[in-house]
């Protein structure tokens, strides 16, 4: 089946099975493996893509669901080789430790921050509840989110 | 490999369903798409209904809210008619899954889903919520204790759709509440639950009230007996404790891994003293 969506910007038409799973189309068909599988069962967060503005599970969309969709994987967060404002806060704060959680944690707080520019950490810890992460007990997470949520309004006032 | 066929409105639906009966649908895919995976079901093709905008959204009407089927649970959760009106099914969607898995499942797969720890059923089945289910253009409206039969069970027909949940407005009930007992607060399925209306007098009297428990039996679990208790009395901690009992003594719990049934009893009954919190 043919099916044409945009991914991290650039229009992509792909031939794939409707029932593959996103996740398999972007890390095995496209070699974009950033997305990570951690549980396949919509537990971890590990794979999340934003769909639009919308984080979304790609453990839990098949091939067909992609037609005509904006899709953004971690690997589209970047500009021109410099890091996007949140993956600096990120390895700023020390949030990655091992980093298998860590590309879904960014497609999350990413979309929960274009929606909540100004959170306090209750929010921040309610908006990644479905992101699971076995390494950094999350505080440095909370921090990196934080971080990111107050430079972003800086640039935006500047 | 299996098609999936996303059909953009009712009438590209019926006519796909048609010309393959024995399609399986799904709209958000947080419960079937795992079971497809675990080889639980193998459909030949499968219908997405996630395009479809005539099955989503709220709509008012002068004594009732309706809610698309195909509505996810994060778009209910912000809803502010919901919030207004039935504070105890947000207090229950707070508690479901995740801020992910709220924004993929939608309530008609919840009610569809039919499992006992169904989070928005409890409510629902309070709230004495109608669902409307379409064939073609034949509608029928059943309550949804009834159209749910048992573990995973329902009154669904062949090709049949559920379109709609209905809820009337219920001005009476001042007091809302919901409490799931879980082994974590994200992502765990219940290992109790309960959810409760009622109208509490300035003076602490206690006059309509509606209860149910959910995964406690096969399907949600109300009692005639433990509303009639309560009815009229004034809500104090020893009204609370005469009712547990009552409860604990009905119920026959499912008795799986996740909790003992002499566990999940005492739970049921322990939730309603959570009712004294309202005085
Ligand atoms: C990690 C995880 C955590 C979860 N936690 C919870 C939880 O805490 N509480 C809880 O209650 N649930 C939980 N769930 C279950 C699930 O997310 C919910 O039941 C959700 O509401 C299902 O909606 P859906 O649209 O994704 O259903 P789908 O998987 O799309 O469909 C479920 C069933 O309903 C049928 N169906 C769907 N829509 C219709 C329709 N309009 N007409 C006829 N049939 C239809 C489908 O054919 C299928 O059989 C969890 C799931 C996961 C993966
Ligand atoms: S891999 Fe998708 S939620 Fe875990
Ligand atoms: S950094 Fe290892 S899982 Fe989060």
């Amino acid at each position: 089946m043919k099916i044409t969506f945009v991914l991290n910007g650039i229009k992509k038409e792909i031939d794939a099975a409707p029932d593959r799973r996103v996740v398999d189309i972007l890390r095995e068909d496209l070699g974009l493996t950033g997305t990570k599988e951690g549980c396949g069962a919509g537990e971890c967060g590990a794979c999340t893509i934003l769909v639009g503005d919308e984080p979304r599970l790609s453990c839990l969309m098949l091939a067909a669901q992609l037609e005509g969709l904006n899709i953004t994987t971690v690997e589209g967060l970047s500009k021109d080789g410099e890091l996007h404002t949140l993956q600096q806060a990120f390895a700023g704060s020390g949030a990655v430790q091992c980093g298998f959680c860590t590309p879904g944690m960014l497609m999350t707080a990413l979309a929960f921050l274009k929606k909540n520019p100004h959170p306090d950490r209750a929010a921040i810890r309610e908006a990644l509840s479905g992101n699971l992460c076995r390494c950094t007990g999350y505080q440095k997470i909370i921090d990196a989110v934080e971080t990111a949520a107050r430079t972003l309004s800086g640039k935006e006032n500047s | 490999m299996r098609s999936v066929y996303l059909p953009g409105n009712w009438t590209e639906l019926w006519e796909y369903l048609a010309r393959n009966p024995r399609a399986l649908l799904y709209a958000g895919g947080t419960d079937l798409l795992l079971k497809v995976r675990t080889g639980k079901v193998d459909p030949v093709a499968l219908i997405c209904l996630e395009r479809i905008e005539e099955m989503k959204g709220v709509t008012e009407s002068a004594d009732a809210i309706r809610l698309g089927a195909c509505t996810t649970l994060a778009v209910l959760l912000d809803h502010p008619l919901l919030q207004k009106h039935f504070p105890v099914l947000i207090k229950a969607l707070r508690e479901l899954g995740s801020p992910l898995i709220r924004r993929m499942g939608t309530i008609g797969g919840n009610i569809c889903n039919a499992s006992p720890a169904g989070d928005t059923l409890p409510p629902l089945y309070i709230l004495g919520a109608e669902v409307e289910l379409k064939t073609g253009s034949t509608l029928r409206t059943l309550p949804v204790s009834g159209f749910i039969r048992g573990p995973g069970l329902t009154q669904l027909q062949p090709g049949e759709i559920m379109s709609a949940v209905v809820l009337k407005k219920q001005p009476d009930y001042n007091i809302s509440h919901f409490e799931k007992v879980g082994l974590r607060k994200a992502l765990a399925c219940s290992v109790v639950s309960m959810a409760a209306v009622l109208t509490l007098s300035p003076d602490g009297i206690i006059g309509k009230t509606r209860l149910a428990w959910g995964s406690i039996g096969p399907t949600i679990v109300t009692s005639p007996d433990v509303e009639d208790l309560l009815t009229g009395k004034k809500l104090t901690p020893e009204v609370l404790q005469a009712a547990a009992g009552i409860i604990r003594q009905e119920l026959s719990p499912l008795d799986d891994l996740r909790a003992e049934a002499d566990y999940r009893r005492d739970v049921a009954g322990n939730l309603l003293l959570r009712l004294a919190d309202y005085r």
